[in-house]
């Protein structure tokens, strides 16, 4: 499919020259190193206009008075960061996001693993089936799931509330629409949508356990539980740290689904900084783009301080358990 | 693959059967408990084909029966025409497909370099893209739309698609580059031997060969093309006939606010084509996710 699609014009040329018959992963060639770059270059264009430019535009932006996207940003210091750290606003989205996180990111993980286990086993009959069934959520469209959930958690018609009632449970709760309720609703339906991903991740995991451990084990005797606490959660645990980053960065990307479901609301109860952003560059009569670029480069702060934490934690990790063998 | 496995033992017939069925006792058990739960797991799609058919009075009087009294095959057509989600759907279907055909070229590219050649400057650029591995899109957003605007790409589709193939495909080069890069050497020293140049090695050997990769990358980038929301929202501010199935769906309902079943409708016509496309290459798409941790 790609073979036909591929070359642009410039590559249909014959190669330059005959290449020298060696090891391709010693250093190329120079005839070789101008290919290289031709590869390279629809990747360092697209990438290069559409993230690398806006990280580093973000920085430059954050510095300027801008009040919409035609109009001209006038350089004004480091006033945009301190208006931004003197919004509570601002430190009451951060704090959204990182409960957001931490609801979402250990549930996702510790229960997908109960899951994964479960679903692993070869006894179990329809495993496949069920596989497909849990991780169904996770390719359907987050935005639309984002609207259609407002009407599933309704106070009046929605379904669940109408569960609720004929269980006699209760009168009927206002799950996003109260906002004690609604970021931890949300949190669940986070949790819900993207729990497939970890628990592939984790039966990904799992297939690295060769059958003939457990099986050793099963022949000296160890029951299901010995087997499960003595050996497969012990080989998984090298794997609980790459698929919790995995898992945390995944959590700071809820726009799709507040921005459709809540909007940040009740009362900006579940404004995750992303819709902060959003608010003020977007949805406001007059965009404040710098003040945005600012709440945006620190919001890019936080992503990658956390990133370099799990990062060290990985290292260390590894040393550990270097250090044990 | 469902049928468990059969311990033989030598024990009177009936006690066997005996044991087998309290062996197989906690299995059965699981499987209720995981049909119950996965009842319950899709539920929510479930309860949308259903709003899609029923009518606006049938929903609102909140009973919880799923099989509508009539289905309402009306509220599709208005969903389709009046709604715009015809229209909708072509947009999606033509930034979807452009992007996967730009992120598969360029990530293939870019992947086999990256994964079989030494060059000077091949570190910094695996650096960078590895750095950039999480950036999320509110931190790039303001400055995508500027430059879309100053180089008139705005509101138009074809801004749309390029904004989407430059961002976010760290994680599909990481995958060809891994691919490439353990593919055995001997493969195009043959063929270097033969005459075979940088180009030739490249399309009638390594691509060919990376067919699972590229059915990969392809199914992902569609999945994530499809269900993207941030950047066609902005990209489709100002020109509605734009807007991709997901911005459509909010519009849809901040318009029609009590068309329930109009809106179920439209959620259904928007998640079908991926949920099949789903269904039916289910095991590409696990690959390409497993992938994550394995490497």
């Amino acid at each position: 499919m790609t073979s036909s699609t591929a070359p642009a014009p410039t590559l249909d040329a014959p190669p330059p020259g005959p290449t020298p018959p060696e090891n391709p992963r010693r250093r190329a060639p120079r005839s070789q190193t101008a290919w290289i770059w031709v590869f390279l270059l629809p990747t360092v264009v697209l990438y290069g206009m559409y993230t690398l430019w806006p990280i580093a535009a973000s920085y430059w932006y954050s510095l300027e008075e801008w009040n919409g996207f035609t109009s001209e940003g006038r350089f004004v210091g480091l006033s945009n960061y301190r208006a931004v750290i003197a919004d509570p606003g601002f430190w009451s989205s951060l704090r959204i996001t990182l409960v957001f996180m931490l609801v979402v990111a250990p549930a996702r993980v510790l229960l997908s693993l109960v899951l994964a286990i479960v679903l692993n086993s070869p006894r179990l009959p329809l495993r496949g089936l069920f596989r497909t069934v849990y991780f169904l959520p996770v390719v359907t469209t987050t935005a639309i799931v984002g609207v259609v959930m407002q009407f599933i958690f309704d106070p009046g018609a929605g379904p669940v509330n109408s569960a609720l009632r004929f269980f006699g449970v209760s009168e009927g709760i206002d799950f996003l629409g109260s906002s004690d309720t609604a970021l931890y609703t949300a949190a669940g339906i986070y949790t819900w949508k993207f729990f497939g991903i970890t628990m592939i991740y984790w039966l990904a995991a799992l297939q690295t356990i060769p059958e003939e451990v457990s099986e050793a084990a099963k022949i000296d005797g160890a029951n299901a539980l010995q087997n499960l606490r003595h050996i497969t959660l012990p080989m998984l645990f090298p794997f609980l740290l790459i698929i919790s980053v995995l898992t945390v960065e995944d959590c700071f990307r809820a726009f799709d689904l507040m921005q459709t479901m809540t909007g940040g609301g009740p009362f900006f109860s579940t404004e995750v900084i992303e819709i902060y952003i959003y608010r003020y560059a977007f949805a406001a009569t007059v965009p404040q783009l710098g003040f945005a670029s600012a709440a945006a480069v620190l919001f890019g702060l936080v992503v990658l301080v956390v990133a370099a934490l799990q990062a060290w934690g990985l290292v260390v990790g590894r040393r550990k358990r270097a250090a044990l063998r | 693959m469902s049928a468990p496995a059969r311990p033989a033992r030598s024990v009177s017939p009936a006690r066997r059967r005996a044991q087998r069925v309290v062996a197989r006792a906690p299995w059965w058990l699981a499987v209720l408990a995981l049909a119950v739960g996965g009842l319950l797991w899709v539920y929510p799609f479930i309860w949308m084909v259903s709003a899609s058919l029923k009518s606006s009075v049938e929903i609102f009087g909140a009973g919880l029966s799923l099989v509508p009294e009539t289905p309402v095959w009306e509220n599709y057509s208005r969903a389709w025409g009046d709604a715009g989600f015809g229209v909708y759907m072509l947009n999606t279907v033509v930034v979807t497909v452009a992007t996967v055909v730009i992120v598969v070229v360029r990530c293939a590219l870019c992947g086999y370099v990256l994964g079989r050649y030494r060059f000077r400057g091949s570190r910094l650029v695996m650096g960078v893209l590895v750095a950039t591995l999480f950036v999320p899109t509110g931190y790039t957003i303001i400055p995508i739309v500027k430059l879309s605007l100053e180089l008139g790409l705005l509101n138009s589709l074809a801004g749309m698609t390029l904004a989407l193939s430059g961002s976010a495909n760290v994680a599909s080069i990481l995958i060809y580059a891994g691919y490439f890069r353990q593919l055995p050497k001997e493969l195009e020293e043959a063929a270097v031997v033969d005459g075979a140049g940088f180009l030739r090695v490249f399309f009638k050997i390594m691509l060919p060969l990376s067919m699972p990769v590229t059915a990969t990358v392809a199914l992902l980038t569609f999945l994530f093309t499809w269900n993207a929301f941030f950047l066609p929202l902005v990209f489709s501010f100002s020109r509605p006939e734009l807007r991709t199935l997901s911005v459509g769906m909010q519009a849809f309902v901040g318009e029609n606010a009590t068309d329930w079943s109009g809106m179920a409708a439209a959620g259904v016509i928007s998640i079908v084509p991926i949920v099949a496309l789903f269904l039916f290459l289910q095991r590409y798409f696990v690959d390409g996710i497993a992938g994550a941790v394995k490497s």
